[in-house]
């Protein structure tokens, strides 16, 4: 399989209708941005003394960890298991886990309310904080991301280093450079590889273990003890589809045909994994008997009621059906339905279920919020078009005899 | 040593186990260790007491060089009205409810930080910025905060406020036992004015023993209860009442300290690097075997 597709940049024309609405979504959420930074998070959330936290962590920081998951389970596949016809879509997966993250990390930049002390967790530990497990482990595993990185870097630019002017005298070194580091992250790929799944496995999962300290203020549907495991399986079960519906998302935005073979042999995963996440989710529901919630028509029963049967029955039940395997359009649905229930889960999580003691009020997220949860979207959409034009990304049909075989199972 | 080293790997295993099979954690763990001082200082509010005069308002707004305004204008019984809550200006605040039993004198209830012997926000605290310290006070460290409000969502009591206004340094604000005050000898600004003795300030083990006393010299006047006592795990500020306690708006809680769960899964998780350390070998393991596998049968796949 792997001989007939190689990774090459895209070209296209980068502004089309689409993408300046993007543009200007982009934009608006900068502008709020702006706002936070000189005023403070008063002026643009809505955010109290009751509910400290809401859509920056609940969406901006827990989904997008989540959706981030494409990175490290299609790699596991890939190279940890060695099933090299899914090869074409690790590096797609790696540069939506790669922005992904970054944007996580300017998430947390933007809600703390001292940004500036960010790097403290590196040096003030606290061994018992979920927070803390969870924030050194993004900021390794960001940065193993950005070395996976690397090897696509080195490729598009060794032997194509042409620095303007004066600086070109530096081409020559620059090069071998580029191939130093080319041999030598060729070697040691693999420590990182698997220190990407591990850390991965291991800030999923903590994530979950966050609200559970809030104990009671949490609502009885979503607190549990294995809150940790429920978070691990459903960031295993939206992985694939995310990368699925980014397949399908950037073929047709480029006009490519998609890969369709590939997509399909990949979704025959997706309805077990999750058939586990979903046994797990009931089995705790009945064995803590929090099913006795779901008989008031509460917001939080309907919200619970929404994320389970549209975010998991329904596509769990379409993902066994091979004849939505067989279709672009089915794939897509059922792909965006688990990354629907996904984000609604970890929404409900961190939002929906927090009720906090001695308040009257309920959090609704500002405009100001909104924008900004937008606007780091756009931005990693518009990054993301950047890249994969600049950098060789997405697998494209190879039609010459000719092939770089140095660079082909190397990549990551 | 040894046995203390099996016990806690025997103990992590039996949680990660729990963690997986859905047991609640917190069945399999006796309490979080602690290094709780037997002297540890405590107070013991009597709402019945409490005749609501505010004084200690205005007490630990001076002693946290917050503008407190006149003492005179806190006799103003207006803001009885409402049911406040501590704030950025205001660690401490007093709130007023019937009394069924002698409607002439109401209950006075003072709310500020309990000062958890196991404090949910110690252990949220990404930083580590908050401390239980050995006289019972549970402060905040202004040079470590990051500002992510994760106390905030941790605190069972929902104390712990923040600077939504500020854009540099914002300040997370509570009481704070009267640190500085009581280093130096002195009483918590609030205890050394209360006119009518309505807060006593004490080791905690001796407050138990007087509030015992009360209850047991006067069934009549107070609840069989020490709200605080028992309640996550036990606070170093207690309080007596006529009433029930849910009824002057204090959170039904358990026993067990707030942290106990997610701490034992946290370490659950992590047991010496020994699960993160596992499945990197075993994924190692599954590399090196598929890929010897593909190298043999070629085309295979």
């Amino acid at each position: 399989m792997e001989h007939e597709f190689q990774p090459e940049q895209i070209k296209h024309k980068y502004f089309t209708p689409w993408v300046i609405v993007i543009t200007l979504i982009a934009l608006a959420g900068l502008a709020f941005l702006a706002v936070r930074y000189l005023f403070g998070l008063g002026a643009v959330t809505n955010l109290t003394q009751f509910f400290p936290w809401g859509i920056w962590i609940g969406l901006d920081v827990a989904a997008g960890v989540a959706l981030a998951a494409g990175g490290f389970t299609t790699a596991a596949l890939g190279h940890i298991w060695h099933r090299d016809k899914y090869e074409v879509l690790v590096r797609p997966a790696l540069l939506t886990a790669l922005l992904g993250y970054t944007f996580v990390a300017l998430g947390v930049v933007t809600d703390i309310g001292r940004w500036y002390y960010v790097w403290h967790p590196l040096i003030m530990w606290n061994g018992n904080s979920a927070l803390f497990e969870v924030g050194i482990c993004v900021m390794v595993y960001l940065s193993v991301l950005y070395i996976e990185f690397l090897p696509i870097v080195t490729e598009r630019f060794i032997g194509r280093v042409n620095l303007p002017g004066f600086l070109s005298m530096f081409n020559k070194i620059i090069d071998s450079l580029l191939r130093l580091l080319d041999r030598t992250l060729n070697k040691f790929m693999f420590v990182f590889i698997i220190a990407g799944v591990v850390l991965s496995c291991l800030h999923q999962s903590s994530l979950g273990t966050l609200m559970i300290i809030a104990g009671e203020k949490m609502h009885p549907l979503w607190q549990t003890p294995v809150l940790p495991l429920l978070f691990l399986l459903s960031a295993f079960s939206v992985g694939f589809p995310m990368v699925i519906m980014e397949s399908l998302s950037a073929s047709k935005s480029f006009g490519l045909k998609p890969e369709k073979d590939v997509l399909t042999s990949l979704s025959r995963f997706v309805g077990p994994i999750l058939g586990i996440y979903l046994a797990a989710k009931i089995g705790d529901m009945f064995i803590r008997e929090s099913f006795v919630y779901l008989t008031e028509l509460t917001l939080p029963s309907i919200m619970f009621t929404i994320e389970i049967v549209v975010g998991v029955v329904i596509p769990l039940r379409m993902f066994l059906s091979s004849s939505v395997r067989q279709s672009t359009t089915g794939l897509y649905i059922a792909s965006m339905l688990v990354i629907f229930g996904v984000v609604l889960n970890r929404f409900n999580n961190f939002v929906i279920a927090y009720n906090p003691p001695y308040t009257e009020t309920s959090y609704f997220p500002s405009i100001g919020e909104i924008s900004v949860t937008l606007g780091f979207i756009a931005l990693e959409i518009l990054i993301y078009r950047a890249f994969v034009m600049i950098f060789p990304i997405i697998s494209l049909p190879v039609k010459s005899a000719l092939r770089k075989t140095k660079y082909a199972i190397k990549g990551v | 040593m040894g046995e203390l080293n099996r016990r806690n790997f025997l103990k992590t295993l039996g949680v990660a186990g729990a963690t997986i099979s859905g047991i609640p954690a917190n069945k399999l763990l006796a309490q979080s260790k602690s290094d709780l001082s037997e002297d540890r200082m405590g107070v013991l509010v009597d709402t019945t007491v409490c005749i609501g005069c505010r004084r200690c308002e205005w007490a630990c707004k001076t002693a946290h060089d917050i503008p407190a305004g006149n003492l005179e204008d806190y006799s103003d019984e207006s803001v009885f009205e409402n049911m406040r809550r501590p704030a950025n200006d205001a660690y401490t605040v007093v709130n007023r409810y019937e009394n069924p039993a002698d409607p002439r004198s109401p209950l006075n209830v003072k709310v500020q930080c309990m000062h958890c012997d196991h404090p949910a926000c110690v252990s949220a605290c990404i930083v580590g910025a908050f401390s239980k310290e050995e006289n019972g006070a549970v402060i905040w460290d202004t040079d470590m905060c990051i500002g992510c409000r994760y106390c905030m969502v941790a605190c069972p009591f929902q104390v712990p406020t923040f600077d939504y206004d500020k854009a540099i340094q914002p300040n997370i604000h509570k009481c704070d036992f009267c640190f500085e005050r009581t280093k130096e000898g002195l009483l918590p600004a609030c205890v050394e004015i209360c006119p009518v003795e309505a807060i006593t300030y004490g080791r905690r083990r001796n407050l138990i023993e007087v509030a015992e006393k009360r209850i047991e010299l006067y069934p009549d006047r107070y609840v069989n209860k020490i709200y605080g006592f028992t309640e996550v795990g036990g606070t170093s500020w207690m309080y007596l009442s006529s009433r029930n306690f849910e009824e002057l708006d204090f959170p039904k809680l358990g026993d067990k300290p707030a942290p106990g769960v997610s701490e034992s899964i946290q370490h659950g998780i992590f047991a010496y690097f020994v699960p993160p350390i596992a499945l990197y070998a075993l994924l190692g393991g599954i590399m090196w075997i598929s890929k010897n596998k593909d190298n043999k049968g070629e085309g295979k796949e």
